[in-house]
């Protein structure tokens, strides 16, 4: 019974702030309504023993998109008013599109719980162990059956990370206060950078 | 899952999800950080049904496979928001319709 208010609740705020994600004025509130939504979907998760997806959901999701997004709107200076003028223009072409899909996912997900297509059953060979926490088994399979996997999913976080840096990095103009030129510090050689004098005594050094 | 809540339950609710993210890029078509979010509400909802699957059939292949989308859906923000300052910088607008250099 417990489990039942709980799917409901998660359920019906994941639904509601996802409506109000797209419905928000301000695309701040959007990313925040967004948040919310992930930690609602992260309780759905739990509710079927996921618990590592749905921490990874928090973390990935809330520490670093949402707060990505929220880093970018806030930043670029827009004026978000002109942006909505289209909305009530493109209401009902939206709003068909997303009853007929709506409609059709409805068909698909009654079909499945009719019974579905059977297209045979787990082997078995991914099935968590007794009294192997979520976390081991996920452990065990990434880390053995699915290593290459990690490791391509690990070279798309690398790519991504080296495209959005290459993107926006700006070349500083050169000369500009501040800036180091390596090549011209590591040439340097001390008998260019130095120079032996030996004066006389009370005549000082011309440099 | 107990006999209550079934996999139908997450799958309803992971379509409704999937609908208003599509909802959401027909709504806000000048927009491109609601887009952007939209695309995202779509990945999330993917990641549910993979996620109830996964639980209903006790295999854990759902799980790993809903990562790999959330690696994908982590990299999709960065890159195009990365896309949207570098063009916000030069063009000082995001709003889509002004997007015609490529007279595509």
């Amino acid at each position: 019974m417990i489990q039942a208010i709980a799917f409901y609740l998660f359920a019906s705020v994941v639904i509601a702030s996802a409506v109000m994600v797209i419905l928000a004025r301000n695309p701040v509130h959007s990313v925040l309504w967004l948040i919310l939504a992930f930690f609602n979907a992260a309780g759905l998760m739990v509710l079927v023993g996921a618990e590592f997806i749905a921490m990874l959901l928090v973390i990935v999701y809330v520490g670093a998109v949402a707060v990505l997004f929220l880093f970018v709107v806030m930043m670029l200076d827009i004026d978000f008013a002109a942006m909505r003028a289209g909305f009530v223009r493109n209401f009902p072409l939206g709003i068909l599109i997303a009853a007929i899909l709506l409609a059709e996912l409805m068909l698909a997900v009654g079909a499945y719980g009719a019974g579905g297509v059977d297209l045979g059953q787990s082997d078995g060979t991914a099935v968590a162990g007794l009294g192997q926490s979520n976390i081991e088994a996920i452990g065990a399979l990434l880390y053995g059956r699915y290593i290459l996997l990690f490791e391509i999913a690990g070279i798309i976080l690398l790519v991504a990370m080296i495209g959005a840096i290459v993107l926006t990095h700006r070349q500083p103009k050169p000369g500009a206060r501040g800036r180091q030129d390596i090549g011209k510090q590591i040439s340097r050689r001390p008998d260019e950078a130095t120079v032996m004098k030996n004066p006389e005594t009370g005549q000082g050094v011309k440099l | 899952m107990n006999d209550l809540i079934g996999v139908e339950h997450y799958l309803v609710v992971g379509a409704i999800l999937f609908v208003l993210g599509v909802l959401g890029i027909f709504l806000n078509r000048k927009n491109v950080i609601v887009i952007l979010m939209a695309v995202e509400l779509i990945l999330l909802a993917v990641n549910i049904n993979l996620v109830a699957f996964s639980a209903a059939l006790n295999d854990l292949t759902g799980q790993i496979f809903a990562m790999l989308v959330l690696t994908v859906a982590a990299g999709e923000a960065a890159i195009g928001l990365a896309i949207l300052v570098i063009y916000f910088r030069g063009r000082g607008t995001i709003a889509v319709d002004d997007v015609n250099r490529m007279k595509g």
